[in-house]
C-alpha cells in the first residue's frame, strides 16, 4: 500500500512536462541556436533513460540546454562546450561515447567482427575446396539411401530445387 | 476465485511443462513410441491451461478486481475496457505469463500440425519448448505471481501509464511476443536437431515456415512500437537506439539472417552447422532481450543489485538456456556433414554475405547495448552509447547490405557471373542514376547523405523489379505480355521475396526522410498566428479544453495553407493530455499523412504571455516506414502462403495447414 502511494507521489512529480526545447531557451542568432541544437542532439539527458537533452522533457534538461546555448554565445567551440559537460559530469553525458581505451573494443568492434567474420568465411571456403578434391562429388552422397527415399517422398510433386517457377506440381491435384 | 484459479493453473500448468519435457524425450532416447506420442496432447493440455491462467488475468483486469495487486498497480476503473484488457500484458508479470502462453501456444501449433514430422524429431523439439516453458513458469511461481492479493483491497488503482494507453501500444506487446517468443520453435528444432545428429533438406523445409511466421509477427511488432513512438512521444522520431528497442531490434536482424540461411540448407543442403547456430543465438537474443527489459538491468546495474531475485533468476534461464544449448553445439555440430559445393560469386555465396553483415549487424547493436553495463560492472566508468554510435557503425554495414541485395538476388545457385549480373542490371542503374539526380537537385543544399539514401532506396527497388522482370522474361524471345502472364504463376515465395526486397528499399527511403529531410518550426505565440515550415503556413486557429473518459485535454486546432499561393492543405487537431487518476501529461500529435510526407503539429505548454508553445514538422516520407514494414509483412505472409513450405502441414487437411488457404498456382 505505502508502495503504491510513493509510486503514485513519484508520478505526480515527475509529470510536470515542458516539451524538451522551448521557444523561450532558443538563441536569436539562427547560426548559433543551429549549433546548439547540434550539440544538444548529442549530449545525454542525465535522469532519463536514453534521451537526449534536446529531446527531454525533464527540468535537468532545460537546466543543461540553457547551459549549452550559454556556452555557445560567449564563443564556444561545440569541442569546447562538450569538453565543458564532461568536465562537470563526466563521458556519461556524452550520447556518443570518445575514443579512448576503454572505448577501444567498443569502436572497433563492429570492424573487428566484419573482419572476423569475412576470416572464417574465407576459411571455410578454402577448406571446403580442399575436401572436395580429395572426394570429388561426395557431397550428393552424403544422404543414406532411407533418407534419400524420405526427402523423394517429401519432395514428391515439388519445384525442382532450383525454384524457377518452371515445374508445377502434380501433388496439389492428388490432395 | 477466479484469481485463484488462474495460480492454480499455473502450477497445473508447470507440472504438465515437466511431464512434457521428460516424457518425450526419454521416449525418444528409447524408440519408445508411446512415450513419444505423449508430446502433442501435453503440449495441448499445456496450452489450454495457460489460456485459463491468462484468461483469469484477464478477466481480473476487466472487471476492476482491486483485490489483486497486479490490477490495482496497472489499472483504474475509468479505463477503457480496451486498455483493461491490453493491461494484462502491460506489466512485468502480465507481460511473462503472456510469453509463456505463447510458448505453449508454438507448442501445441507444432504438435497440431506437425503431424508428419518424424515422430522422434517432433517429441524431442516438444520437449526442448516445454523445458523453456518449465523454465519460465517456475520463475513466475517463485519471484513475479501475477495473481498475488491485497487485504485490504483499495477502492481505486493507480492506474496504467498514459503513454501505453494507445491502440498501437495495445497491440504491439502481443505481435511482438508472438515473433519474439515464435523463435523459440526454431530453437527447439535446432536443439532437437543437434540430439537427433541429423538435419537436412528436409528439416529445413520444416524449420522455415515457423521461423517465417514468428519473423513475420516480429516485424510488425517492431513497425508498430515504431509507429506508437512516432506519434504518441511527441517529437516525431521512429526509432531511437533504445536498449528497449534493442533488444527486439536484435532478434529481429538474427531471424533474417537465419531466414536466408535456412533457404541455403534446404536448396542446397550445406550451411547446417551455421545455420542450427543462428537458431540458437536468434532465440538466445530473444532471452537476453526479455532479461535487459524484465531485470530493471538497464536503468542501472546498480537497480539490479538490489531487487537481485528476478534478475539473478533470468540470468541463470539464461545461462542454462543459451549456454546449454551452444554446449550442445559446440559437442554434436562437427559431426554434421556438409553437402552442395558452390562458388563465392553465386547465390549462396551471396547469402553467405547476407548473414555476414546481418550477424555483424546484429552483433554491433549488441556490443553497443551492453557494452555500457559491462564497462561499469568492469571499471565503475559510466558511458552512455547513443544514436550517433549507431549511426556510425550500424547503418554503414546496413548500407553495403542494401547495395549487395541488388546484386545478390539475381545470382544463380551454384555458380554465377558478376560481369553478366551487372549487365542485366544496367536499366537498374540508369534508374537509380536519374532519380538520385532528381534526389539532388531537391536536396543536395539541406542534405547529401540524404541524397545517398534516396540513392541506395531507388537502386534496390529497381534491382528488385529488374530480378523479378527477368525471371517471368529471361530472354527477349519471350514477349511482354507473356512475362506479365508469367507473373501469376510464379511461386508465392518468389513474390514474398520481391514485396519484403521492395519493403526494405521504401523502409531505407522512408528512414532517410525521417531522420535526414525533417524540417521543424518551434515557437510560440496564440489563436490567429502564422508559423512557416518549409513550403508551408500552420496558423493555429484556436484552443479549447475537451474531456476524455479519463482525461481533460486542451486542444489545439491548426489550419495548414501553402505558404506560397495560400491554398488549404489541412486541419490537424494536437492535443494535451492530463491523465485524472495519476495527473501525467501526454502529448497526442495531430499528423496529416499522404504519399509525400506527414504534416506533424503538437501543442505544447502554455506560455507566460497567454499563448502556447507549438511545434510543427514537416517530415517528408515518413509514411514509406509504415508502407515498407508492411511490405515487409505481406511478404512473410506471401511466401508462408507459398505450398512448398507447408511440407510440413498435414496433407489430407491441406486447408487448414497454417491457417493459409492452399492455391492453385495458374497453370
Amino acid at each position: 500500500m505505502i508502495r503504491s502511494l510513493l509510486l503514485a507521489l513519484a508520478v505526480v512529480v515527475a509529470a510536470l512536462p515542458a516539451l524538451a526545447v522551448q521557444p523561450d531557451e532558443m538563441l536569436d542568432d539562427p547560426a548559433l541556436e543551429r549549433r546548439a541544437r547540434e550539440i544538444s542532439q548529442d549530449v545525454r539527458c542525465l535522469v532519463c533513460q536514453n534521451q537526449s537533452i534536446d529531446e527531454s522533457n525533464a527540468d535537468l534538461a532545460r537546466d543543461l540546454r540553457v547551459l549549452v546555448r550559454e556556452r555557445v554565445k560567449q564563443g564556444d567551440t561545440n569541442q569546447e562546450v562538450r569538453d565543458y559537460l564532461v568536465a562537470r559530469y563526466g563521458d556519461y553525458v556524452l550520447l556518443k561515447p570518445p575514443f579512448g581505451l576503454s572505448t577501444l573494443l567498443l569502436w572497433a568492434s563492429p570492424a573487428l567482427l566484419l573482419l572476423v567474420g569475412a576470416l572464417a568465411v574465407f576459411l571455410w571456403f578454402r577448406g571446403r575446396g580442399r575436401a572436395s578434391a580429395t572426394q570429388a562429388g561426395g557431397a550428393e552422397a552424403a544422404l543414406s539411401a532411407e533418407e534419400r527415399r524420405r526427402l523423394d517422398r517429401l519432395l514428391a510433386g515439388e519445384d525442382g530445387p532450383e525454384d524457377d517457377g518452371s515445374g508445377r506440381d502434380p501433388g496439389d491435384r492428388r490432395a | 476465485m477466479i484469481a485463484e484459479l488462474g495460480h492454480f493453473a499455473l502450477a497445473l500448468a508447470a507440472a504438465v511443462a515437466l511431464v512434457q519435457a521428460v516424457v518425450p524425450m526419454l521416449g525418444a532416447a528409447r524408440g519408445d513410441g508411446a512415450m513419444m506420442a505423449a508430446a502433442a496432447p501435453a503440449a495441448l493440455v499445456q496450452f489450454g491451461v495457460l489460456g485459463i491462467a491468462f484468461a483469469a488475468l484477464m478477466h481480473a483486469y476487466i472487471t476492476s478486481d482491486f483485490s489483486v495487486l497486479n490490477v490495482i498497480e496497472n489499472s483504474h476503473s475509468l479505463k477503457p475496457l480496451l486498455y483493461k484488457v491490453a493491461g494484462t500484458w502491460g506489466n512485468h508479470e502480465g507481460s511473462l505469463l503472456l510469453w509463456v502462453t505463447v510458448l505453449a501456444l508454438f507448442g501445441a501449433l507444432v504438435a497440431v500440425f506437425g503431424r508428419n514430422l518424424p515422430p522422434s524429431l517432433k517429441a524431442r523439439t516438444l520437449s526442448v519448448q516445454a523445458l523453456i516453458t518449465l523454465g519460465f513458469l517456475v520463475f513466475m511461481l517463485l519471484t513475479s505471481n501475477p495473481f498475488a492479493r491485497v487485504f485490504p483491497p483499495p477502492i481505486e488503482g493507480t492506474d496504467l501509464n498514459p503513454l501505453l494507453q494507445d491502440p498501437g501500444l495495445a497491440f504491439h506487446p502481443p505481435m511482438l511476443y508472438v515473433g519474439y517468443v515464435g523463435l523459440s520453435i526454431s530453437f527447439s528444432f535446432a536443439v532437437a536437431a543437434l540430439i537427433e545428429g541429423k538435419v537436412d533438406a528436409a528439416w529445413a523445409r520444416w524449420v522455415r515456415p515457423w521461423t517465417l511466421l514468428a519473423w513475420t509477427f516480429l516485424t510488425a511488432g517492431i513497425a508498430l512500437g515504431s509507429w506508437w513512438a512516432y506519434y504518441e512521444l511527441g517529437w516525431g522520431g521512429f526509432w531511437y537506439w533504445d536498449p528497449v528497442e534493442n533488444a527486439s531490434f536484435m532478434p529481429w536482424l538474427a531471424a533474417t539472417a537465419l531466414l536466408h540461411s535456412a533457404i541455403v540448407v534446404e536448396k542446397r543442403d550445406t550451411l547446417k552447422s551455421w545455420t542450427i547456430l543462428l537458431a540458437i543465438i536468434a532465440f538466445g537474443l530473444s532471452l537476453i532481450g526479455t532479461f535487459l527489459v524484465r531485470s530493471g538491468v538497464l536503468t542501472s546495474v546498480h537497480a539490479f543489485a538490489s531487487d537481485p531475485d528476478r534478475g539473478i533468476f533470468i540470468l541463470l534461464l539464461l545461462v542454462v538456456a543459451i549456454g546449454g544449448s551452444l554446449g550442445l553445439y559446440a559437442w554434436r555440430a562437427p559431426g554434421l556433414q556438409g553437402g552442395g559445393l558452390f562458388r563465392p560469386v553465386s547465390r549462396e555465396g551471396a547469402l553467405v554475405l547476407n548473414n555476414l553483415l546481418l550477424s555483424a549487424a546484429a552483433a554491433t547493436v549488441f556490443v553497443g547495448t551492453l557494452y555500457p553495463l559491462f564497462l561499469e560492472v568492469l571499471t565503475d566508468d559510466k558511458i552512455s552509447v547513443g544514436p550517433p554510435y549507431f549511426n556510425l557503425t550500424f547503418t554503414p554495414i546496413m548500407g553495403v547490405l542494401v547495395i549487395a541485395l541488388g546484386v545478390g538476388a539475381m545470382l544463380p545457385w551454384k555458380r554465377g557471373d558478376l560481369g553478366a549480373v551487372t549487365r542485366r542490371l544496367t536499366v537498374a542503374c540508369v534508374v537509380t542514376a536519374v532519380l538520385m539526380g532528381l534526389a539532388a537537385l531537391l536536396y543536395w543544399q539541406r542534405s547529401a547523405l540524404a541524397v545517398a539514401g534516396l540513392g541506395m532506396a531507388a537502386w534496390l527497388a529497381a534491382a528488385t523489379l529488374t530480378q523479378l522482370w527477368q525471371r517471368v522474361r529471361p530472354t527477349a524471345r519471350i514477349g511482354v505480355g507473356e512475362g506479365v502472364r508469367r507473373m501469376a504463376g510464379l511461386p508465392r515465395a518468389a513474390w514474398g521475396m520481391t514485396l519484403a526486397h521492395l519493403g526494405v528499399a521504401v523502409i531505407v527511403a522512408g528512414a532517410t526522410g525521417a531522420s535526414l529531410l525533417t524540417q521543424e518550426t518551434i515557437s510560440s505565440g496564440g489563436p490567429g498566428d502564422r508559423f512557416t515550415v518549409g513550403d508551408y503556413a500552420f496558423t493555429l486557429e484556436s484552443v479549447d479544453r475537451v474531456a476524455g473518459p479519463n482525461y481533460a485535454a486542451e486542444r489545439g486546432t491548426f489550419r495548414v495553407t501553402d505558404a506560397e499561393t495560400g491554398d488549404e492543405i489541412a486541419t490537424l487537431h494536437g492535443e494535451r493530455r492530463r491523465y485524472v487518476a495519476g495527473g501525467q501529461e501526454t502529448t497526442e500529435a495531430g499528423i496529416r499523412s499522404d504519399l509525400g510526407g506527414d504534416l506533424y503539429a503538437v501543442l505544447g505548454q502554455p506560455t507566460d504571455d497567454g499563448g502556447w508553445t507549438v511545434r510543427l514538422y514537416r517530415k517528408p516520407l515518413v509514411p514509406w516506414l509504415w508502407i515498407g514494414s508492411g511490405l515487409l509483412v505481406l511478404g512473410g505472409l506471401f511466401s508462408l502462403s507459398d505450398r512448398r513450405l507447408r511440407v510440413g502441414a498435414p496433407r489430407r487437411s491441406g486447408t487448414r495447414a497454417g491457417g493459409v488457404a492452399r492455391t492453385q498456382p495458374a497453370e
